[in-house]
């Protein structure tokens, strides 16, 4: 077997990617994106309207959201557009949802407990482990240097 | 109009926050999972400051749904707990603020994993 070097390699590498289309992916990005969170924002709208008030009206256009992410990456819609999508079906809420669903079902295969109930956290879990500790290091900033 | 311009400002917001991912992802070497995790911290950074949630009030969900909106809840409800319970609010905060998305992307995660079957990787 030939040996490869570590440049010859990441030649190799280039050639086999995909090229990374930034003018195509940043617009779409954006557009998707974009779009979500207007979907969202119209979820906001229509739970105020409807008597809601905003700090539950917020919380649940979220919900909402991540209930049909969900939805549509158990009917393998969610992974189609995120290939257009890219950061735009990622950074939304939908993609963390989508980051749960996603391998709770793939790794259903391995048992309920260790294969969908542990794998669901795979992106998740550093996403909460990182948002909750740099919450309680933000309060306990703010209530050592009286902030709040 | 009125109406057109508010939907308009969450498109934009939304849109703008989406796209600096992409950059993330195209010039860097930043995995998904990273960058989920640098939208959160930076979300708690922003909303502590108290420089997010002016953009909350301005763009709606434009702000609140991508995952920096959910790092400001946190940050919100973490103040909010100070505030009324002292060094324990530090600690039950957090969660507390975030808590409905938490639970409902766990939830329904689990729901439709268990309602579905898995897909073929060449679908």
């Amino acid at each position: 077997m030939e040996t490869v070097t570590n440049r010859a390699y990441a030649e190799m590498v280039k050639k086999a990617s995909p090229p990374s289309n930034s003018a195509r992916n940043i617009p779409l990005a954006f557009l998707i994106g974009g779009a979500i969170c207007t979907l969202g924002h119209a979820f906001i709208k229509l739970y105020t309207s409807r008597g809601v008030p905003e700090e539950t009206a917020f919380p649940a256009a979220s919900v909402t959201l991540v209930f049909l992410s969900a939805l549509f990456t158990g009917l393998n819609i969610y992974d189609k557009l995120a290939k257009y999508g890219g950061a735009g079906t990622l950074v939304p809420i939908t993609g963390f949802a989508n980051a749960i669903t996603a391998p709770a079902l793939e790794f259903k295969t391995e048992g309920y407990v260790m294969g969908l109930g542990a794998k669901m956290f795979i992106i998740a879990g550093p996403v909460i482990v990182y948002g909750i500790s740099a919450g309680v290091a933000y309060g306990i900033i703010i209530y050592l240097f009286r902030l709040y | 109009m009125e109406l057109f311009w508010e939907y308009a400002k969450a498109f934009l917001v939304g849109g703008v926050i989406c796209a600096i991912g992409q950059v993330l992802i195209d010039y860097t070497k930043l995995t998904p999972a990273r960058i989920l995790v640098i939208y959160v911290v930076t979300g708690v950074i922003l909303g502590g400051l108290g420089l997010y949630q002016p953009l909350v009030d301005w763009a709606g969900g434009g702000a609140s749904i991508p995952l920096t909106g959910w790092g400001n809840t946190i940050a919100k409800g973490t103040r909010e707990a100070v505030a009324e319970k002292g060094i324990f609010g530090a600690l039950s905060g957090g969660l507390t603020g975030s808590a409905a998305g938490v639970a409902a992307a766990i939830f329904f995660g689990f729901l439709i994993a268990v309602a579905f079957k898995p897909k073929n990787k060449e679908d």
